[in-house]
Formats: C-alpha cells, sequence, structure tokens
C-alpha cells in the first residue's frame, strides 16, 4: 500500500489528490487537504481517476496495421518502422510533408521534447496539439 | 488567467461569458458560488443556455449565439455613456482609445437590444454592476473562443476589462479557463506552429540561435508551420504524407469529423501515441502503447499557469512505455539522439531555454504545490496575477472590433442552432472518463437536448429519436428535453463516438487564431 500525490488528468483546475497502490495497482484517490485548489475536495471525475488506469481495454502491445489488417508487433520493430518510415518521407518530400500533433493531456516534458525532435530532428514546425479545440 | 483561483475568494463581481464552468471547470464554480453565498460577490452570466451557474447570477443575460461582440460592445457604450470609465487607467496604462471610442460609439442600447436579443434595461444593469465594482473579474471559456468570431471575442473582453481598469490587480482581471488539464503548458512548452518554448517566435534569428545551440543543430526552420486543422486539410490534399499524433484523438474531437478520417486514410504513415485504442489509433499504420498519467513523472500547468509535480504511483503497466521514453527512442533512430534519464533532466533543460519557466525548478517543485509562472529565477515566488504595474508589452493595446454573424445561421432548410460541448460526468472524447463506471452510468449515451415547445412543435418527447441533419451529416439522437435551451437551440456533447456529433458541425475557421466553429445550423425530424 502506498499513496502518491499527483495531478487530476482531467480539467484544467488542476487539483491534487493522492493515488492509493496496492499491489501494483491504482485502487482509490483521496483528495489532498493543503492544496490550494482541491482543499479537500474533487469533483465527481476526480474522485474516480483511478479507474481508467488498469482498465482491460488499455493496450500493451505496439500494433502494425498492413492493409486492413493489424497485428502485435514487438517495440523494436514498431521503432524501426516509425524511423525509417518518417526518414524516407522526408527524402522524398521534404520535412514540410511532415507533421506533428502533441497533446494537452501529456507532461511538460513531454510535449517539450516532442517539439524539440519535430523541430531539430526533423527540421519542420508543422507541430500543434488541440488546444483549439 | 491573469489571476490565481484562490483570488476568486475576494472579487466582488464575476462576469462569466461562454462558460459552463460548473460542468466543465467544478472547483472554479465552486469558488465562485461560495464567494457569491458567503461573501455576497455579485454574478453576471452572459449565456443562451439556463447554465447551472445562473441560478446564483444577479443577472443573467441570454444574448443569441455568437452576438458577443455586439453585446460587449454594448456594454461598454453604456459605460462611456454614463463616465463609468476608469479614465486613470486609460491615460496611464493604454494606447488606441480612440479608434475603440469610435467603434463602441455606434453599439446603442437599441441597436444591440435588436442584435442580441437583450433588453435594454439589463444590458444597462450589467454595465453598471460590472463598471462600478471594485474587484471585477471576466471569466470565459471555449463557448466564446469556438467561433468564427473567437478571437474578435476575446479581445473584446481584454477591451471591456481595460476600459474599466479591472485587470492587473488582485482578485481584478481576465480568467480564460483552460479545458485540459495541460493546455496551458503544451502552449508553453511550445507545441504550437509559430513558438518554441515561452512563446519564443521561430521567426526571431536571435531565439533561433538560442535554441539551436541548446540543441546542437544549426539550421532550425525558420517560418511557422501548420496548424492542426491546416495540417488535415494539407493531408487530405496530399501535402502532409506522415503525421504523428501523440495522446490525442482528432478524428472525434475536431469538427467535420468525416472530412478528418478521409484525411487521415490518405497519409502514408500514421502513427498514434495513447493508452486506449482510439478511434484515431484505428486508422493507424502503427501504434504505440503509452503509460498513464498515474505510471510516470512530470510537471502540468494548470489553467491558473500554475506548475506542478505529479509523482510517479505505480510501474508503467506491462507492454507500455512512457511517452517521454518513446520519443527519445525515436528521435534517436531518426539520427538525432535524446538520452534523458528522466523528466527531471527535460525539466532542467525547459529551465534554461525558457525565461519564465526559469526558476520553476525540479527541486522547488518537489517540496511546494507549484509555482505559478513567470518565474524568472530560483529566489522568484512565481506570479499570482498578471500584468501588474504594466502589460507584458508595456501599454496595453485597444482592439476594436466589429461585430461579425455567425458562419452558418438557421435557415428555412436547417432551422434549428445546433451547440456542442461537454456534461460534468464526462470529458473530451471520453477516451478516459468512458472507462469510468459512475461516469458512465450517468451520462452513457448521446442524447439532443431540446426546449419543450419545439418538442412539442416537433410532436417529439423524452427519449424520440430524431434525425438530425446538417450540411455535413446527418445523426439519429434520442431527445431529452430540457427547459435551460431557448427556443430553436439543440444542444448534444462529442463525448461519444459511436454518435459523433462533430460529424455535423462546421470546419469555418477564426482567421486568426484558427479556432473552429463548433454550432452550426441542423434540421430535425422525428423517425
Ligand atoms: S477533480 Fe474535477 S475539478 Fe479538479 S481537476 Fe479533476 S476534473 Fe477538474
Amino acid at each position: 500500500m502506498s499513496q502518491t500525490l499527483v495531478v487530476c488528468p482531467f480539467c484544467g483546475c488542476g487539483c491534487n489528490f493522492y493515488l492509493d497502490e496496492k499491489e501494483g495497482r491504482a485502487v482509490g484517490v483521496i483528495p489532498s487537504r493543503g492544496h490550494p485548489v482541491s482543499q479537500g475536495s474533487l469533483c465527481v471525475k476526480g474522485w474516480r481517476a483511478h479507474e481508467f488506469i488498469n482498465h482491460p481495454e488499455r493496450i500493451t502491445s505496439p500494433m502494425i496495421r498492413y492493409g486492413g489488417i493489424a497485428r502485435d508487433a514487438t517495440w523494436g520493430e514498431s521503432f524501426d518502422l516509425v524511423a525509417n518510415k518518417l526518414i524516407s518521407i522526408k527524402k522524398e518530400y521534404g520535412s514540410g510533408a511532415l507533421a506533428f500533433l502533441s497533446s494537452a493531456k501529456l507532461t511538460n516534458e513531454e510535449n517539450y521534447i516532442f517539439m524539440k525532435m519535430a523541430r531539430a530532428a526533423f527540421k519542420t514546425n508543422n507541430i500543434d496539439h488541440c488546444a483549439r479545440l | 488567467m491573469t489571476n490565481s483561483i484562490q483570488e476568486f475568494e475576494d472579487a466582488e463581481v464575476f462576469f462569466v461569458i461562454g462558460s459552463n464552468t460548473t460542468e466543465q471547470h467544478p472547483m472554479i464554480a465552486s469558488r465562485i458560488i461560495q464567494a457569491v453565498r458567503q461573501k455576497a460577490a455579485k454574478l453576471i452570466v452572459a449565456d443562451p443556455r439556463e447554465i447551472k451557474l445562473a441560478k446564483f447570477a444577479a443577472l443573467h443575460l441570454r444574448h443569441k449565439m455568437g452576438s458577443d461582440v455586439a453585446l460587449l460592445n454594448g456594454l461598454m457604450h453604456i459605460i462611456l455613456e454614463e463616465g463609468w470609465e476608469a479614465k486613470e487607467f486609460i491615460k496611464d496604462r493604454t494606447e488606441n482609445y480612440e479608434p475603440l471610442k469610435a467603434v463602441v460609439a455606434t453599439y446603442t442600447p437599441d441597436r444591440v437590444a435588436e442584435i442580441t436579443g437583450v433588453d435594454k434595461d439589463s444590458l444597462r444593469k450589467a454595465s453598471e454592476i460590472y463598471a462600478k465594482a471594485k474587484r471585477s473579474m471576466i471569466i470565459y471559456a471555449m463557448g466564446i473562443t469556438q467561433h468564427v468570431a473567437g478571437t474578435d471575442n476575446v479581445k473584446s473582453c481584454a477591451n471591456l476589462a481595460m476600459l474599466t481598469g479591472h485587470v492587473g490587480y488582485p482578485s481584478t482581471g481576465v480568467n480564460p479557463l483552460r479545458g485540459q488539464n495541460n493546455v496551458q503548458g503544451a502552449c508553453d512548452m511550445g507545441a504550437l506552429p509559430n513558438v518554441y518554448s515561452g512563446y519564443q517566435s521561430v521567426t526571431d534569428p536571435k531565439i533561433r540561435e538560442v535554441f539551436e545551440k541548446e540543441w546542437g543543430v544549426n539550421d532550425l526552420n525558420d517560418k511557422a508551420g501548420l496548424t492542426l486543422t491546416e495540417m488535415i486539410d494539407a493531408a487530405e490534399r496530399g501535402d502532409i504524407k506522415a503525421l504523428y499524433v501523440m495522446g490525442e484523438n482528432p478524428v472525434v474531437s475536431d469538427p467535420d469529423a468525416r472530412h478528418v478520417s478521409r484525411a487521415l486514410r490518405k497519409l502514408d504513415l500514421l502513427v498514434v501515441q495513447d493508452i486506449f485504442l482510439t478511434e484515431t489509433a484505428r486508422l493507424a499504420h502503427v501504434v504505440l502503447p503509452a503509460a498513464s498519467f498515474a505510471e510516470k513523472m512530470g510537471t502540468f500547468t494548470n489553467t491558473e499557469r500554475r506548475v506542478q509535480l505529479s509523482r510517479q504511483a505505480i510501474a508503467p503497466l506491462g507492454g507500455t512505455l512512457p511517452d517521454w521514453k518513446i520519443i527519445c527512442e525515436i528521435s534517436s533512430r531518426v539520427g538525432y539522439p535524446m538520452n534523458y534519464d528522466s523528466p527531471i533532466e527535460i525539466l532542467d533543460e525547459i529551465n534554461r531555454v525558457t525565461p519564465s519557466y526559469a526558476g520553476i525548478t525540479y527541486s522547488r517543485l518537489k517540496g511546494s504545490w507549484g509555482l505559478s509562472w513567470p518565474c524568472p529565477n530560483e529566489d522568484h515566488p512565481g506570479t499570482l496575477f498578471l500584468h501588474k504595474d504594466q502589460f507584458a508589452r508595456g501599454l496595453g493595446a485597444f482592439d476594436a472590433r466589429e461585430y461579425i454573424p455567425p458562419a452558418e445561421v438557421p435557415d428555412e432548410e436547417y432551422p434549428f442552432t445546433l451547440i456542442t460541448g461537454r456534461v460534468g460526468f464526462q470529458f473530451h472524447t471520453g477516451t478516459m472518463t468512458r472507462k469510468i463506471s459512475i461516469l458512465e452510468r450517468e451520462a452513457p449515451k448521446a442524447v439532443l437536448e431540446m426546449n419543450s415547445k419545439d418538442a412539442r412543435r416537433l410532436r417529439v418527447t423524452d427519449g424520440s429519436i430524431v434525425t438530425v441533419e446538417s450540411r455535413r451529416g446527418e445523426l439519429h439522437l434520442p431527445v431529452q428535453i430540457k427547459q435551460d435551451i431557448p427556443e430553436s437551440m439543440v444542444f448534444s456533447t462529442f463525448h461519444y463516438s459511436e454518435k459523433n456529433i462533430n460529424e455535423l458541425t462546421i470546419c469555418a475557421i477564426d482567421p486568426v487564431a484558427k479556432i473552429p466553429e463548433f454550432s452550426c445550423a441542423v434540421s430535425i425530424r422525428r423517425i
């Protein structure tokens, strides 16, 4: 059993809560009293935030699709496919043919290196996220 | 937001426009309600619907869909006529005042009442309450930004705040509420086509030099890139060949969804990195399974600019990897090695190249409830409210805007206005919330909310299935009768991919911010 302070994954209020862990799984949520926004409470979404974490529909293997058929793949194979394809498209059509869509649900660090990859590795500024939506 | 959430306690007036706060930002709504109940703060709600917050309002302006600029200009007209403007503030801290006066002068109460449908008496009352209080806040959300006139709406809110000197003080300001938990952070980090982290322009050679040095490259692209909606159009034309999507589900969240999936199917490579097999992932050539927020550490920036540390609670689910590790692998394999040991090292780099985040270091976040940017160095306490003493650009520039009608207005063929949004029990495209049992029980399926008078006219009742049709698509939905919706308007949500309301919505775009308009004209038939 452990409790870890996390940021709520849903809205922009930024409530914090403790995620209750049991045998490696997230099993519950305890609001933070001291947090300036939460002040000991949460909305219905926050209270249930642990439920999707260990949901059976989580995907646990990379997948590759040829034609209409998708199959499980290894990480190595998937990384190579993505990297090689991105390189060959860049070679053939230029960096303007690549685009990257980042996420308002991921961390600052992930957003930062994703945009760094688009800009430094592929030399394109075609990067955006769903802020407008 | 120019203010912090804790400052809501001491505001005297809240002017809430285009935000269904109780549903979308529950903890902020409860602050507003608390201030109204316990401290006699006054609440003005401007929204065509009878939203929950309106029950606590001193005044509810039910202006017509898309008439926000006319409404705001109308309030400014009355304020100027009565001499309630903040003369000192305007003189010392703003510019471009004369053009604003000229535009606003034409928005007489008669004309505004005509455009907005709000009576003159209410317009006057709202102006007086907002202008005369000392600490007034404007609060807005996607309800005013998702229009062809979105940028005009935002500018008009800023005009109103500056005209009355209601910005740059504690509990006084303009507060846009951001939807997802890290929209603010994604923008701050430069996940945008025209800026690096900290809103530093990609077209500025000096700034490019800083990033080239930090990143060890010498040929960064100096032209702004494509926005999301432009990317989709370019993919449809065949100009974009590869799209790498991380943690988003544009097939469901974007307007005119059929157009989006058609465009994505044309790509030579679609990579989707996510925790569930979303509708977008189903179209992907490669799907990369990511760890959830609980399985990694990192920082998120909330709507009040507070950067907070989220800690790793459990190990990544077997078979998944944290997004940051996936990015490092791909980048390294295309010949640009990234060897970060942990997100802490990435944050160190962010601190080095992002002046507004320079003092927001891991060691400070670890022992606090977060820090609000700008925070230029390690001794800086962070910034609770913005624009104290001066605006970021020096003087605050008024930017007068004219009212333009919505892109698609109801007509004989499509007589209803459809608006889309969220309900409190679900979140965005539902990828996460629909996996949660009680949320599914409370809000299990898409419905079309409509007024009882319209229902009677169409001879339908609760649960009747109707065909909703726009110029772009049609959908069958069960009716739910709701008194909070005005006549000739219907409402539905976009949480449910099996009934994707965005197949109907329009992709008319605000020319400046490129935010799509989500409301459109529809017809409704009983089946
Ligand atoms: S608990 Fe509710 S109000 Fe708080 S951040 Fe999460 S979704 Fe938003």
